[in-house]
């Protein structure tokens, strides 16, 4: 296993001491505040995830051998979830993206539920876009 | 408690959810089951499970006797008398596309069906293939502000290439009573077929079909506290004629060749198969209960709930409640929070709603909203069951504003 990505580190440290409900939603809504601004451009039809309860968009591009995902959501919970997995998948090369559990990840975060296959809140289909984005590149 | 129900013990399962800290206010998605069904799919497995409508042997006689008594319970039910005939099927969208199937021959390119803007997925989608396939016009009755199907506009719209008219009984979104005497009106005087969806009609007050005039009458037993995996079709007896065989196989036929075959007349010539047996029981013990409780009290609790639940989302800033709801349920959404948001918190509050478009996305998009929540109501629900909800709510909003 390759090392963590920095930004990961940080996401693993903060919802690993969360008690509360109220406590991890409202980092969630943090972490959503800190994702940087789509580019509007990139918010077309063909970058929208389906199957969300909210709209989502998400990029990825590879620079340099390295994945740059970016995103956006009009709901602040799922826009949180994004900006978590965006933490632990940008930087990463085209291999190291294949070999992440993302749902692993997120019951690392204590945010199991949010993945379970009956959630609608959209993650669920986040995820699948970007394993498809990952295996397009090989 | 403000509104308390006394049927609440009969459900197992709400005692079950609520040690879990969860509050059940998704109802119309699907409901908690009797004590009484749980017993009758229980007793049909452990005393002898057995094939209906075939065998000589005594279980089979016992589960087809049960089974059609099942049938005789659900057109009491419906007040079908001798007017029609009970088809089981496998849910109300399996239902609908006997139909769409089944009456496929009628109609040519340029007749028209008839649906309303507020029909849920399982009563657009099965007409809206239908149209393409035979290049007819698929015609969308509006609504009004209130949410009602507009008379003035259904009067200039069914019109005499009219062959069809789809409609839902009760909104699943806008919890609103459709104007069906008056649209099944301006059906018969076309000559057109009438359908009524009444997935969510037929869970609130009783419903008679004689009374209604329509043709074909559908619903799903989950919605009524019973079995999933089991739909209705009401057929009047005229109307059924028209009705072609669509799934064959077993059960269904009557004679069979290698090259050719004829097949039963309703209702076992739209059974194709083993059907759902046990559900079917199931169905017949959930209307045994159902009959014996008090129509009257029932119909008041819902409408003091009902009443209950939109006096408090009504209280609250922000909240705007979609359409006029009548019954049964209420969607709202809230200015400047998205409900996605909203419903997250609802369920890391153990509330248990519906977020989204509720399988009818054409009628939220026409509203231009992403989606709305939805609670819905069944009779075990309690006013507790609504302050649960109230609280998570205002806390919601709170950690949202």
């Amino acid at each position: 296993m390759s090392q963590l990505p920095v930004d990961a580190v940080a996401a693993l440290q903060a919802f690993q001491a969360v008690g509360s409900w109220e406590q991890r939603a409202r980092m969630l809504m943090q972490w959503g505040e800190r994702l940087p601004v789509l580019a509007e451009e990139d918010k077309v039809e063909a970058n929208l995830v389906q199957g969300c309860e909210s709209q989502v968009w998400l990029v990825g591009r590879l620079q340099d051998g390295h994945w740059q995902f970016a995103a956006s959501s009009e709901a602040r919970m799922i826009r949180g979830l994004v900006a978590l997995l965006l933490a632990r998948v940008n930087g990463l090369s085209v291999a190291e993206l294949q070999a992440v559990d993302l749902s692993d990840w997120f019951n690392q975060l204590g945010l199991s539920r949010q993945v379970s296959p009956s959630r609608s809140n959209g993650l669920n289909a986040v995820l699948q876009r970007m394993r498809g984005l990952a295996r397009m590149q090989n | 408690m403000l509104v308390p129900s006394p049927w609440r013990a009969d459900f197992p399962a709400i005692a079950t959810l609520q040690r879990q800290d969860q509050t059940y206010l998704d109802n119309a998605a699907t409901t908690q089951k009797p004590q009484a069904l749980l017993d009758a799919i229980s007793h049909y497995y452990a005393n002898g499970a057995a094939n209906v409508h075939r065998a000589q042997h005594l279980p089979g006689a016992h589960a087809t006797q049960a089974f059609e008594d099942s049938r005789v319970k659900v057109a009491q039910w419906l007040n079908a008398g001798d007017s029609g005939q009970i088809v089981f099927t496998h849910g109300a969208t399996s239902t609908l596309n006997l139909l769409a199937y089944g009456l496929e021959h009628l109609f040519n390119a340029g007749d028209e069906l008839v649906i309303s803007a507020l029909e849920h997925h399982a009563n657009l989608l099965p007409w809206q293939q239908l149209a393409k396939r035979r290049a007819l016009k698929l015609v969308v009755l509006p609504l009004n502000a209130a949410g009602l199907i507009d008379l003035d506009a259904a009067a200039e719209l069914i019109g005499p290439r009219t062959r069809l008219l789809a409609v839902s009984q009760l909104s699943n979104v806008l919890g609103t009573w459709q104007p069906l005497h008056p649209l099944l009106a301006l059906a018969r005087a076309r000559g057109a077929l009438s359908v009524v969806d009444g997935a969510q009609g037929i869970v609130h007050g009783r419903h008679d079909v004689q009374t209604l005039d329509c043709d074909f009458y559908v619903f799903s037993s989950h919605k009524l506290y019973g079995p999933d995996g089991v739909g209705v079709l009401f057929g009047r007896n005229e109307a059924l004629h028209h009705l072609r065989h669509w799934q064959f196989g077993g059960e269904m036929v009557q004679q069979a060749d290698y090259h050719a075959a004829s097949f039963r007349p309703a209702p076992l010539g739209f059974e194709a198969g083993t059907p759902p047996i046990a559900g079917v029981i199931g169905l017949g013990a959930s209307l045994d209960y159902l009959s014996s409780l008090d129509p009257q009290a029932v119909m008041a609790h819902e409408a003091a709930l009902h009443d209950y639940l939109l006096r408090g989302l009504n209280a609250r800033n922000g909240v705007r409640v979609l359409g006029t709801p009548q019954a049964a349920l209420v969607s709202f959404v809230v200015e400047g929070v998205h409900n996605a948001d909203l419903a997250h918190l609802l369920t890391e509050q153990g509330i248990a709603i519906r977020a989204g478009h509720h399988c009818a996305m054409p009628l939220l998009k026409a509203m231009q909203l992403p989606g709305a929540i939805r609670v819905s109501l069944a009779l075990y629900n309690d006013s507790d069951d609504l302050e649960r909800f109230f609280a998570a709510l205002d806390q919601a909003l709170d950690m949202l504003r």
